[in-house]
């Protein structure tokens, strides 16, 4: 099962085993990762399950759909990293991607 | 030290509660209790993907089940809640056992409002459907054969979701609406005759300020023939080989009035969402709630409210009261189009269109003085994007610059 790594804007981090064919954002929800709220529940419509994706991961996903890259500008400090967790799906290629939290989502 | 919490309703609200109290390292006892046989569910689907086949059941829960195992929270589905005994701290489960609670959560969400006709019993009606849960949509799924004619009463969200995946499906549609146009209650006329035009265009008539007036049966007594429709005192027959009704959500109130808590519209909570039993909270659906954005109580019904106020009933039972500032938002999905809206747009004194020498998309922006109160926009997301944020903040904004489609909307606030 490949992994992904969540890192929270404190610096704590959650490793945990996706599922291939499952989106990012699941992942994080399955694992109760803090900082993924995904009110609109995975259809691109509500920019609330915001990433920064790793540097080093940014070119190796595929490039986000319009949609996505339409939603993202409703979201907070958005960085050229920026992508919405329920458009990234999870594949073996993906086994190790990082991916950032912002602040604005971990607030308790 | 541990306390029990025991979570009536598994859905959305009841759901995420579980989970974010896990999240944020409370660990006392959580038991989530839900009358449906599926663990917590995205209802939002139900009438979109789910009924046209293209999400599956599985896709539709919210975790899997092995993550309430993983995080010891207790599921109880399938179990009916009878009472709540609030001396003896008890719930009362439908066999006659009880669940001790030191803290309780109401979220028992809304059920759909029953068609009343004289001398007509409509569960009784083989061919008559609401939708609210999974188990409606797989009742009415078969039903969908391409050809049969339905007949849709109510004009809301819901009923034109259900239009759209019915026409989709090559069903004949007509929907019938008791006011003069669609959305009445929850959007303005541009928004209205817009969405019309996009159903009339896919095959769907509507029959507008008409209400049913009665149903014809046949010999069985079990299955509607037809649908009596009356607009202006002419009362029309349309045939039907099935209906459905969608003519809104009502609170479910009951186990909370049986048990003396205050009840208004949904449960009465203040902005913490404690009931006027401080060990007895209210969320989601059910709940109605002051609202820092409306300056006024409201009863909201969409998954993002839900999520918004598990958050805050979390925030109370670990100690660190904190009310929504959240602006309520919503969404909708017919034949492909996006549709967004932000705020409540009810009490506007106008409204601002962008977009519409389209058939496909369209903004409404609702102004309450020189500020944005709400906007609904279709297939148009950069604009749902800047909406939000005027509405948020409460920006003034020049009306001209707003109606010109030509000013990027971040250049519109004064």
């Amino acid at each position: 099962m490949p992994k992904i790594t969540f890192i929270e804007d404190g610096g704590a981090e959650h490793a945990v085993e996706a599922t291939v064919g499952e989106s990012v954002m699941h992942a994080a929800m399955d694992n109760l990762v803090p900082g993924i709220s995904a009110e609109c529940g995975g259809y691109a419509n509500c920019a609330t399950c915001h990433v920064y994706v790793d540097q080093a991961w940014a070119d190796r996903l595929p490039a986000p759909e319009e949609v996505e890259e339409v939603m993202i500008e409703a979201a907070f400090d958005v960085r050229p990293t920026s992508r919405l967790s329920c458009q990234i799906q999870v594949t073996e290629a993906t086994d190790g991607l990082i991916v950032n939290l912002p602040a604005s989502q971990t607030g308790a | 030290m541990p306390e029990k919490l025991v979570i009536v309703g598994a859905g959305q609200a009841g759901g995420d509660l579980a989970t974010t109290l896990r999240q944020r390292g409370w660990n006392g006892h959580i038991t989530l209790v839900g009358d449906e046989p599926s663990p917590p569910y995205q209802r939002p689907p139900l009438s979109k993907g789910y009924l046209l086949g293209k999400v599956s059941r599985e896709q539709l829960f919210l975790k899997p089940t092995t993550t309430y195992e993983r995080f010891d929270i207790a599921l109880r589905l399938g179990t009916r809640v009878q009472a709540v005994d609030r001396t003896a701290k008890d719930v009362v489960i439908s066999d006659g056992s009880r669940l001790p609670y030191d803290k309780l959560v109401l979220a028992t969400g809304r059920r759909a409002r029953p068609l009343t006709l004289p001398g007509v019993d409509a569960d009784r009606l083989d061919n008559l459907f609401t939708l609210r849960r999974i188990d409606d949509v797989d009742a009415l799924r078969p039903q969908f054969v391409p050809g049969r004619r339905l007949v849709l009463v109510g004009g809301g969200y819901v009923g034109l979701e259900i239009a759209a995946v019915a026409a989709q499906l090559g069903l004949e549609v007509t929907v019938v609406e008791a006011a003069p146009r669609l959305l009445a209650r929850v959007t303005g006329p541009e928004v209205s005759s817009f969405l019309e035009g996009v159903h009339r265009s896919h095959g769907v008539r509507f029959r507008l300020a008409s209400t049913v007036a009665r149903v014809a049966l046949d010999a069985s007594g079990r299955r509607v023939t037809g649908v009596d429709v009356s607009t202006s005192g002419v009362v029309e027959r349309l045939v039907a080989d099935l209906v459905l009704v969608g003519i809104g959500m009502q609170p479910n109130t009951a186990l909370a009035s049986a048990a003396g808590l205050e009840v208004d519209d949904g449960i009465v909570v203040d902005e913490f969402a404690r009931t006027s039993d401080p060990d007895v909270l209210a969320i989601g659906d059910c709940a109605n709630q002051p609202s820092a954005y409306a300056g006024r109580r409201v009863r909201l019904e969409s998954a993002p409210n839900a999520i918004e106020h598990a958050k805050v009933a979390a925030a109370t039972i670990l100690g660190r009261l904190q009310a929504s500032t959240a602006t309520p938002w919503f969404w909708s999905e017919q034949y492909g189009l996006k549709l967004q809206m932000v705020g409540l747009s009810g009490g506007a004194d106008q409204c601002i269109t962008r977009g519409n020498r389209s058939a496909t998309t369209l903004s409404a922006f609702y102004l309450k003085g020189d500020r944005i109160a709400a906007a609904d926009v279709i297939s148009r997301p950069a604009d749902f994007a800047a909406a939000r944020r005027l509405v948020t903040s409460g920006a003034r904004v020049d009306p001209d610059r707003l109606a010109d489609d030509e000013i990027p909307l971040a250049e519109v606030a004064i």
